[in-house]
């Protein structure tokens, strides 16, 4: 348990009449996680969830969840480790559906229409809802495959030259292009981490999805390739929702405009980034974006 | 403040000693662990070696062949018959060899001299005259084949220490060979009919072709149907099945059939598809059937453990671009899982190619001196050839089966290499 780890050695000033630092998680009353400070709902958004339960067997990783996500916003999930940031990123389009005791309760919806209902087919929402992840993942083909192969399997093209242009835009996109445009056949594992992950990227948006997840897309990356990728999630917002999740809280500053804060599968605060950095109102959000403990 | 200094300075010191003390321990260890498997590596090559040398040394002598030249009178009057095969192919070349020692008049006598040749020379002298029939009335000279004793006296086989009477070489056909030799009717040469002839009684024309081609068509059913059959079960159960008790039990069992001994299958093969599906009994095809129920498992276990090898991360990519499971496994996974799929068939391959036991229950072990043409032809295999050739009595088939030995090393060798390069091709650098 971190909380506790961290606190050990050192004392905390007492907030709120209450060691908070003192306090293992598990003694944290559940009134005071329960109910979501802040902001969860937008207008008009993109997904909206709610009341979202994951259970991995008999045990509750993420309990009753209400978050939107707006069109065009970065959203930043931040919070300490376990406290399933991930897991709920990977409801938002299925991927938890690989994991054979994984169960989500609740409802998700995109556009209006719930994720989870029986009639939805998850490979046109993957396809909508496409993913970055922690560890550059690109397949070991070339570049230009690597890219294409989202559309081709989706039929998106019907000619070479259509495909070419996706390629080439999505590279553009990513602001890869300029990098790679010379060797476009050469393998895209033979590639720099950085430009891995904006590979990746690229392959993602290469299918014009409406939201893209993005799991810790920087945490194997330098600082210079970290602020690239940045620049880039800046960029991308303007075409399409965003929702990351990052151990970085400067980095949630950089890019988000709205913050989640998750504790022990609570989602405890939602609100305006700067806010939230600024202005915390719930003393475990205080706590840990003050380096208290996570 | 100097004073902790101190201290940890002399705590450091006292670490660093105690970390020297068990130094010494800790790389004489390294050194014996070492020394061991080094040793054994040294073990293996030396048995290897030595069972190559030892089948070297007594099968080389097989691929060359000792002949004798007769020079056959075809006088027109043999031949008064229409039909070629009609004329007495025995006699003449008993005239020929009657002509070259006169001297010889006893009954024993000429029995011996009449076997310092194959059986065969009939044959041989019969198929060159329907090849060219103007060669009837004249006076050829043709190269026959020399019996097996002969020929294994001529290697130095046999003990000329011994007793005359216990030997299978007389010392009247030892001058015999001394004056053919001297007139150059005997030589030695490359012994082409190991290579292109079925098995036979006769050790000079017994040859490894029927045994190596039933081995490639029964090698070949079991690749056709073992690959496709165990790589799709891999999948299927790696990649698809639910992860209950039932693919437990599946697992538990696979792996169990794999310890199964062959001539287990053997004895099924036996009674399912040959008694009861009414495969021809001896053939390649119920050979195949059955060494491909030999090698599924540990095509199955390897593709499994190929399959388990490829990394999650690349699966994720997959799916997280909207592959479906099919495309998932087949575009990414499978491509990654392929090499290690190959060497696991290959090594299953390798064993079928060895294997006898249950071959031996489904008829493969009779004797065939036909060279299959299809799967449904009778044939035998090399690993059974080489049991019934070290099996026979006569001494020449010693080296024959050394040879058949080789053959097979050349096979397994032939195939082992294929499975490197394989796996080199289809590696995935990354």
């Amino acid at each position: 348990m971190e909380l506790a780890a961290t606190t050990t050695s050192q004392s905390f000033p007492t907030m709120m009449g209450k060691d908070v630092a003192r306090s293992a998680a598990d003694e944290i009353p559940a009134e005071r996680t329960r109910q979501t400070v802040g902001e969860p709902y937008v207008k008009n958004p993109r997904m909206s969830c709610r009341d979202v339960y994951v259970y991995y067997g008999d045990a509750c990783a993420i309990k009753g969840v209400n978050l939107d996500v707006g069109c065009n916003e970065v959203v930043a999930m931040i919070g300490p480790s376990g406290c399933g940031k991930s897991t709920f990123l990977r409801c938002l389009n299925r991927m938890n559906d690989t994991v054979s005791s994984c169960r989500v309760e609740g409802s998700i919806h995109l556009d209006g229409s719930d994720i989870y209902d029986a009639s939805v087919d998850v490979v046109p929402l993957r396809a909508r809802v496409g993913m970055v992840f922690q560890k550059p993942n690109p397949f070991p083909k070339s570049i230009y495959d690597n890219i294409a192969y989202g559309p081709r399997i989706h039929g998106l093209t019907r000619h070479k030259s259509e495909l070419d242009h996706i390629v080439e835009t999505s590279l553009i996109k990513a602001g890869l292009w300029e990098e790679v445009k010379d060797r476009l056949d050469d393998p895209g594992t033979g590639l720099s981490g950085g430009q891995q992950q904006r590979l990746c990227i690229a392959r993602a948006i290469a299918v014009e999805p409406e939201v893209i997840l993005m799991d810790e897309p920087c945490s194997a990356l330098d600082p210079i390739a970290t602020a690239k990728v940045e620049d880039l999630i800046a960029e991308l917002k303007e075409q399409y929702s965003i929702v990351i999740v990052t151990h970085a809280m400067q980095q949630a500053s950089r890019v988000s405009q709205r913050t989640a804060y998750f504790h022990l599968g609570n989602l405890i605060e939602v609100g305006p980034t700067e806010r939230i950095f600024t202005n915390p109102r719930h003393d475990l959000t205080e706590a840990y974006i003050t380096g208290r403990f996570g | 403040m100097s004073t902790q200094t101190e201290n940890n300075m002399e705590q450091n010191q006292n670490t660093f000693g105690v970390i020297s003390k068990g130094l010494k321990k800790r790389y004489r260890a390294e050194k014996i662990f070492k020394s061991l498997g080094f040793s054994a590596v040294l073990l293996t090559i030396a048995f290897i070696v030595f069972l190559f040398t030892s089948i070297c040394f007594n099968g080389y002598s097989a691929f060359s062949q000792a002949k004798i030249a007769l020079s056959v009178s075809l006088d027109a009057d043999k031949f008064q018959n229409e039909n070629i095969a009609d004329a007495n192919f025995p006699g003449i070349i008993k005239d020929s060899l009657q002509q070259m020692f006169p001297e010889v008049k006893s009954r024993n006598d000429k029995k011996l001299l009449y076997a310092l040749i194959s059986q065969n020379a009939a044959f041989t002298l019969q198929e060159k005259i329907e090849r060219d029939p103007s060669l009837i009335g004249t006076n050829p000279t043709i190269w026959v084949l020399a019996n097996d004793d002969v020929d294994m006296y001529l290697k130095g086989r046999i003990d000329m220490t011994t007793a005359e009477s216990d030997r299978r070489i007389k010392d009247k056909q030892v001058q015999w060979l001394d004056q053919l030799k001297r007139n150059g009717q005997l030589k030695t040469v490359f012994n082409t009919t190991f290579f292109t002839s079925g098995d036979s009684r006769e050790p000079e024309l017994a040859g490894i072709l029927g045994a190596a081609k039933g081995s490639l068509y029964t090698l070949l059913i079991t690749l056709a149907l073992s690959f496709p059959i165990g790589v799709a079960a891999a999948i299927y159960l790696e990649e698809f099945a639910p992860k209950n008790i039932w693919t437990d039990i599946i697992e538990v069992n696979i792996n169990n059939l794999a310890a199964v001994p062959s001539i287990i299958f053997g004895l099924l093969g036996l009674a399912i598809f040959i008694n009861f599906w009414g495969v021809p009994r001896s053939t390649p095809l119920a050979g195949g059937l059955v060494l491909t129920l030999m090698t599924l498992p540990t095509i199955i276990i390897a593709g499994r453990a190929s399959l388990k090898s490829v990394p999650p991360s690349i699966r994720e990519a997959a799916l997280g671009v909207g592959a479906s499971k099919v495309q998932t496994v087949f575009h990414h996974v499978l491509p990654l899982a392929m090499p290690g799929m190959l060497t696991g068939t290959i090594i299953g391959m390798a064993q079928a190619l060895g294997e006898t036991a249950p071959l031996l229950m489904i008829g493969m072990i009779a004797f065939i001196v036909d060279i299959p043409g299809s799967v449904t032809d009778p044939s035998t295999v090399l690993p059974v050839q080489i049991y019934l050739w070290a099996d026979s009595p006569e001494r020449a088939f010693t080296e024959k089966t050394s040879a058949a030995i080789m053959v097979l090393l050349a096979f397994l060798i032939f195939m082992n290499a294929a499975a490197v390069y394989l796996r080199k091709k289809f590696e995935i650098k990354w």
